[in-house]
């Protein structure tokens, strides 16, 4: 068996960090679509804030003009055009400085900002990624709209030259923003996940219907073995009913009346899995149905 | 079969069931502790946290080797991941971390870039001088530079005692808050778009110097011609000294990114601009509070103080005071 392991699946998007304890916590890199969806999720909000901000303060500014009174316009006046600076420079700042370092947009996506040498997020790298924002958000849209008093052409080479540093995170193996250059970050996915429930465990009377034979054990190895996790969790009738039959098929399993696919599927996935992970202990491991571990990896 | 089968040497099914209520403890933790402030738990919780913690990633460790349950493996990733950068997170307070910016971050990242701090005020310099040769020699020079917005009635067609009224008017008095606060953030904007730029190899971020430069220097021009320079010096200097530093630190900045960019010297690019990003992030949050000292004089000092040497003394004690912060070394202040 060449190449990768399917039981462990090491993809391009999957980078080493290794905590003091000696451990590997495997992190996977965002990819430019999640990067793109969080990033688009902050910017509506920050509009919505602004907007919600400007009418706040807008409605306090002509309360004020009734009372006839000038400072106090200035006062609105004031809080308005700081709080729109606040709210372009430190909204992402604010957040990732914080215990998730995440925006509001990264945690519904599940991503959060980690430093490259898996060593402490800093404040200084935050506001330095923050900060690049301008050239990578704020520069291409002032280009996009049309540029100050500059003609078509210029502002056009200014789009594409500006366009270099919004597309920079497709360009690299990493998707580094030029601010994750500056900052030395990485935008990981690291969604909060539930425990799910055992697949293996739990249904020892159901299994005792159904009694596999070793042959009909040695069908399959852990990479079926995980793609029928992956259909038992998704829960969908039609796919399972699908695999059942697959499987009866290819391990000569008689089919008898009222067998449940669900059933017939659990109990072969908790003897199968049994199976495959007691060989594991002995250091024999079986990554699908092709390997017969003659090559000498397995021995 | 049946036989091996009911002796069960190792079942990852057990083995889950036996950890699964200190999991559940461990996410408990982490969720108040993320959700607000680490005072939200008690003493006991913060020492339990890494114990589970490192029960949980020797438990991710067994499942890797043992068990097949995918799901189980990416669910203790995702616990771990969290609990690690939790155990491993920043601990100081918001306090304390100010505290240490003003005492030592800031003039130690002003420091660093000193010899970039140099090459921005040269580059304005030149701009400066140049913009004032153009100007003095050909007045029409003075619309090509300054937008019009920026010159609003200053213009090379404005008698000597109209400059003279913009330099000590205080018409915009009523609105002195306002003034102020738009000056701050504007200046603000146009000093993160400056660091941000030095990104692009310095390039940029030296053009924009030189630009800011020629403008002082039409300026400059304009009001010599009338015989008022100075006057100008005052007017321009007692918020300048602050502001001119500020945009030259902004500039400075973006410099060091651009240059360790090209010049990684013996780290690797990534190392090397990782670097540069951190000192020069530091010192932008630094340009930032300069550039509201800044607005505050602009706003309030010019336009309520109109005598010519006062605005030259304060504009003299600020820059004596800013230099004395970021270059005086102190005791016990080791460059880490």
């Amino acid at each position: 068996m060449a190449s990768i392991n399917p039981a462990l699946p090491y993809g391009a998007t999957e980078r080493t960090l290794i905590t003091p304890e000696g451990v590997d916590l495997r992190l996977k890199l965002a990819t430019a679509g999640q990067r793109a969806g969080a990033f688009l999720i902050d910017f509506i909000l920050l509009i919505v804030i602004l907007t919600a901000f400007t009418i706040a303060v807008v409605s306090a500014g002509l309360g004020t003009v009734g009372s006839g009174s000038l400072a106090g316009l200035e006062i609105v006046a004031v809080i308005w055009l700081l709080g729109f600076f606040l709210l372009r420079n430190f909204y992402f700042i604010a957040f990732e400085i914080g215990r998730r370092s995440a925006t509001l947009g990264k945690r519904a996506v599940g991503l959060r900002v980690v430093a490259r040498d898996g060593g402490r997020l800093t404040a200084d790298a935050v506001i330095a990624r923050n900060l690049m924002r301008e050239i990578e958000v704020f520069l291409p849209l002032s280009f996009l709209a049309g540029g100050e008093g500059v003609d078509g052409w210029i502002a056009l080479i200014g789009l594409a030259w500006a366009g270099i540093f919004l597309f920079f995170p497709l360009f690299n193996r990493d998707r580094l923003r030029v601010g994750d250059i500056v900052a030395g970050t990485w935008v990981v996915h690291a969604p909060r996940r539930k425990l799910e429930i055992d697949l293996a465990g739990g249904n020892g009377e159901a299994a005792g219907a159904f009694a596999f034979t070793e042959d009909q054990l040695d069908a399959y190895g852990e990479y079926e073995l995980q793609t029928l996790e992956n259909v038992l969790r998704a829960g969908n009738a039609e796919t399972e009913a699908n695999v059942a039959a697959t499987i009866r098929g290819k391990i000569g399993w008689e089919w008898r009346e009222e067998e449940e696919d669900r059933a017939f599927l659990s109990a072969y996935y908790a003897a199968l899995s049994t199976r495959l992970e007691r060989r594991m202990l002995f250091g024999n491991r079986r990554r699908d149905k092709f390997d017969t571990g003659e090559d000498g990896s397995n021995a | 079969m049946e036989r091996v089968a009911g002796q069960a040497i190792f079942s990852s099914t057990t083995f889950r069931e036996e950890r699964e209520a200190d999991w559940a403890r461990l996410e408990e933790l982490l969720r108040r502790a993320e959700g607000g402030s680490v005072r939200r738990l008690s003493d006991e919780d913060l020492l339990e946290l890494p114990v589970l913690y490192r029960s949980a990633l020797s438990a991710l460790s067994v499942a890797r080797a043992t068990s097949l349950d995918m799901a189980l493996i990416a669910y203790l990733e995702g616990l771990c991941t969290r609990a690690y950068f939790f155990v491993y997170g920043v601990r100081t307070s918001f306090g304390q971390r100010a505290m240490h910016f003003f005492t030592n971050d800031w003039p130690a990242a002003v420091r660093r870039i000193w010899r970039e701090t140099l090459i921005a005020i040269v580059l304005m310099l030149a701009g400066t001088i140049a913009a004032y040769l153009l100007v003095s020699n050909d007045p029409s020079w003075f619309n090509a530079i300054i937008p019009s917005g920026l010159a609003a009635e200053r213009g090379p067609d404005a008698t000597a005692e109209a400059l003279r009224a913009t330099l000590y008017d205080d018409n915009e008095r009523n609105g002195l808050g306002v003034f102020a606060t738009y000056l701050f953030t504007h200046n603000a904007q146009v000093s993160i778009f400056a660091f941000a730029l030095g990104f692009a190899f310095g390039v940029p971020t030296a053009l924009l110097m030189v630009y800011n430069g020629a403008i002082l220097g039409a300026f400059v021009a304009l009001f010599v011609d009338n015989g008022l320079g100075f006057e100008l010096g005052g007017w321009l200097l007692i918020h300048g000294s602050t502001e001119l530093f500020a945009i030259a630190l902004a500039g400075a900045a973006g410099l060091h990114i651009g240059t360790k960019i090209i010049f990684p010297g013996m780290e690797s690019r990534l190392a090397a601009a990782r670097r540069a990003g951190r000192t020069a992030a530091t010192a932008m949050i630094g340009v930032i509070v300069m550039l509201l000292f800044a607005g505050l004089l602009e706003g309030f000092g010019r336009q309520l103080i109109t005598d010519d040497w006062t605005r030259y003394a304060i504009a003299a004690a600020m820059f004596a005071t800013w230099c004395a912060y970021f270059y005086v070394p102190r005791l016990g202040d080791g460059e880490h």
